[in-house]
């Protein structure tokens, strides 16, 4: 390796207690990636892959090993640290959008914006440039319940993005879309991915995971195939 | 998060479910509407005693017979009955040179009839210095005749309702009028005065200390007004009762000397203290309106899960997101509280309206006091649900868990 990955794992574990059963979701999962990279991650049900995500974006702890990002330990920040990277750092798309029903499209990109305490008037023009950007400025007023699925999770995409943050993490993003709107966002993804962003993405569709430049599959809680 | 926007927030999620504002917005309102009523009821009671007390005139002494225990005495106890009070008693104050004026007071009822009406009516037999002590005025004739007051005389004064009654308001001067069994000249009719001391000073008659005691055939007093020669005597006057009276008695100490200062102070606490009770009794209802919430912020969490993961995952710290349910809470219970307030004192204004002399007002301690109970009730309630929300894990909020 020539240069210092931007993701650095080492040994990491991740163990839930399930009854007397010790569930290993991630099992000594060791991983170097590079800023830039577009990576899928594929694998059965119940594989980890999701706890991976999740830990990666500090969303979850991890019971042991090492997580850098950026040459710097995160396993050892304090909460509020934490929240810090995920706000400045870390960009989460979910299957199921998680947009809030009762914001507009607008407001609900605009919401990293308010949590980042930046004032309102700064606020418009980025949330109306990232809208534009991905074809949402006719839907801003729109609450997510009169968007389709496919604009939905365009929108979580602007929000995600917004703050431009270098890691974008998708766990399922095309789960609850049809084919069009699957290529569509992956289409975006991919152009984000084109300008620096590191993409990880969790998939079941072998066709959207077999485009990434670096293709992992985790059995088990482990990485049992990694192909670039 | 600036504060602005964290208000802003709040106040989107609060709108995005009217049903259950609502009801925390009507709980809290009940509750502070029924502080500023109640306390303006007991505000009420309060003034208006005093204003009772006051049309009394001032630097007064009022002498009971027996010994009270409300002044710290002992109580009469087995060989002690007290003595009563005589008009040879009153008469003997006056050599008490801080006593202005005696008024030494009989009262009965009697039938009064003039031509063919009869009524039963309020007999108070004194002398003119009962008019100067009471601040009653005449509104024509003259008052009783100022002679020995051991002398019986037949005249007598009405009182306003009782010369309407009988006269229809036509001229009642040197009418005779008939007092159980005896004749009485009026030789005056007094103005028109309201109650005082909850008696109807318009509705009596007024005749000689010694006519009285006649027709009542009572040898003893009901009670003696002083009226000492000012504000400064009226401790001297009090010692001066006291020891005359003791000297008259046997050396006993059976009579009860009242200050209308203290009278009036003593009522002023009680009622005092019978406004905070009332407030204090409304308060439980806040306590009740700060439970709902509480109830109200936990459903609203637990629905709401999703959006606080989301709130997490985008970086909101967990100060942040305690922040977030607290405002919302406090923002609930102050603007249940304001629009209590508003209809607490619109409810003193229509009390007003159909009391006439009775003014209801609140005390402006209650008006500070259930504006900052409101917010710290919210802040109190709120603080728990605030707290579950902060430490949910993120991971299992976002899944719905
Ligand atoms: N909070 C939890 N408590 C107990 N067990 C958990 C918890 N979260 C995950 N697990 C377990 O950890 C393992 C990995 O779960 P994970 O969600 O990462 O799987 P996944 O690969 O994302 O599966 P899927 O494709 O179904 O989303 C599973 O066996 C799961 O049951
Ligand atoms: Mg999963």
């Amino acid at each position: 390796m020539s240069s210092d990955p931007f993701i650095r794992l080492r040994e990491v574990c991740r163990n839930f207690q399930v009854g007397d059963e010790t569930v290993h979701a991630l099992d000594h999962v060791t991983l170097d990636i590079q800023a830039g990279n577009y990576i899928s991650v594929m694998g059965p049900s119940g594989s980890g892959k999701s706890t991976l995500l999740n830990m990666l974006g500090l969303l979850d702890q991890t019971d042991a090993g090492s997580y850098q990002l950026a040459g710097r330990e995160l396993t050892t920040l304090a909460e509020e640290a934490r929240a810090q990277v995920r706000r400045e750092k870390i960009g989460f798309i979910f299957q199921s959008f998680h947009l809030i029903p009762r914001l507009t499209a607008a407001e609900n990109v605009e919401l990293p914006l308010v949590l980042a305490g930046m004032p309102a008037s700064e606020r418009r023009a980025k949330v109306q440039q990232v809208l534009q950007g991905l074809g949402l400025q006719e839907r801003a007023d729109h609450r997510p319940a009169q968007l389709s699925g496919g604009q939905q999770q365009r929108v979580a995409i602007a929000r995600a993005t917004i703050l431009q943050a270098p890691l974008l993490l998708a766990d399922e993003p095309t789960g609850n879309l049809d084919s069009h709107s699957s290529a569509d966002v992956i289409r975006i993804l991919e152009e984000l991915n084109a300008q620096g962003i590191t993409l990880i993405v969790v998939t079941h569709d072998t066709n959207i995971g077999g485009r990434a430049r670096r293709r992992i599959r985790m059995v088990d809680g482990k990485v049992v195939k990694d192909e670039t | 998060m600036t504060p602005p926007d964290t208000l802003q927030f709040s106040y989107r999620a609060l709108r995005a479910y009217p049903g259950r504002t609502a009801l925390i917005l009507l709980a809290m309102c009940i509750g502070v509407a029924a502080i500023i009523l109640l306390t303006s009821l007991g505000e009420g009671a309060r003034l208006y005693v005093i204003s009772q007390f006051q049309g009394l005139g001032s630097n007064l002494l009022i002498v009971l017979p027996g010994r009270s225990e409300t002044t710290g005495g002992a109580p009469p106890l087995l060989g002690t009955t007290p003595r009563d009070l005589t008009l040879d008693d009153a008469i003997a104050l006056y050599r008490s040179p801080a006593i202005k004026e005696v008024a030494p007071i009989i009262v009965g009822a009697a039938p009064v009839a003039y031509g063919s009406l009869e009524r039963e009516v309020t007999i108070m037999g004194s002398t003119p210095a009962l008019l100067s002590a009471r601040q009653l005025t005449l509104a024509s004739g003259q008052s009783l005749p100022d002679t020995n007051p051991r002398v019986a005389a037949a005249v007598c004064l009405l009182g306003e309702t009782v010369w309407k009654e009988l006269f229809a308001s036509r001229n009642a001067l040197g009418e005779w009028v008939r007092i159980g069994q005896t004749r009485y000249r009026v030789i005056g009719v007094l103005a028109g005065k309201g109650q005082s001391l909850g008696m109807d000073m318009s509705d009596m008659v007024i005749i000689p200390v010694a006519s009285a005691r006649n027709l009542f055939n009572a040898p003893s007093l009901f009670r003696i007004i002083v009226t000492a020669q000012g504000q400064e005597q009226l401790a001297q006057a009090r010692r001066d009762v006291e020891t005359i009276i003791r000297q008259r008695h046997d050396g006993e100490d059976d009579i009860t000397v009242i200050a209308q200062d203290s009278l009036i102070g003593t009522f002023d606490n009680i009622l005092s203290a019978l406004t905070w009770a009332l407030g204090g009794i409304a308060a439980i209802s806040l306590v009740v309106a700060g439970i709902l919430i509480m109830n109200v912020m936990l459903v609203a969490v637990s629905q709401r899960k999703a959006e606080i993961g989301l709130l997490k995952a985008l970086g909101a710290p967990t100060t942040q997101v305690l922040r977030l349910f607290l405002t919302e809470a406090t923002l609930l219970a102050s603007a249940g509280g304001f629009i209590g307030l508003l209809l607490g004192l619109g409810g003193v204004f229509a009390l007003n309206q159909l009391l006439t002399d009775f003014s209801v007002q609140p005390p402006w301690w209650a008006v500070i006091a259930s504006v900052v109970v409101t917010f710290l009730t919210g802040l109190l309630f709120g603080s728990i649900p605030a707290r579950q929300a902060a430490r949910l894990d993120p991971v299992a909020a976002l899944s719905g868990r």
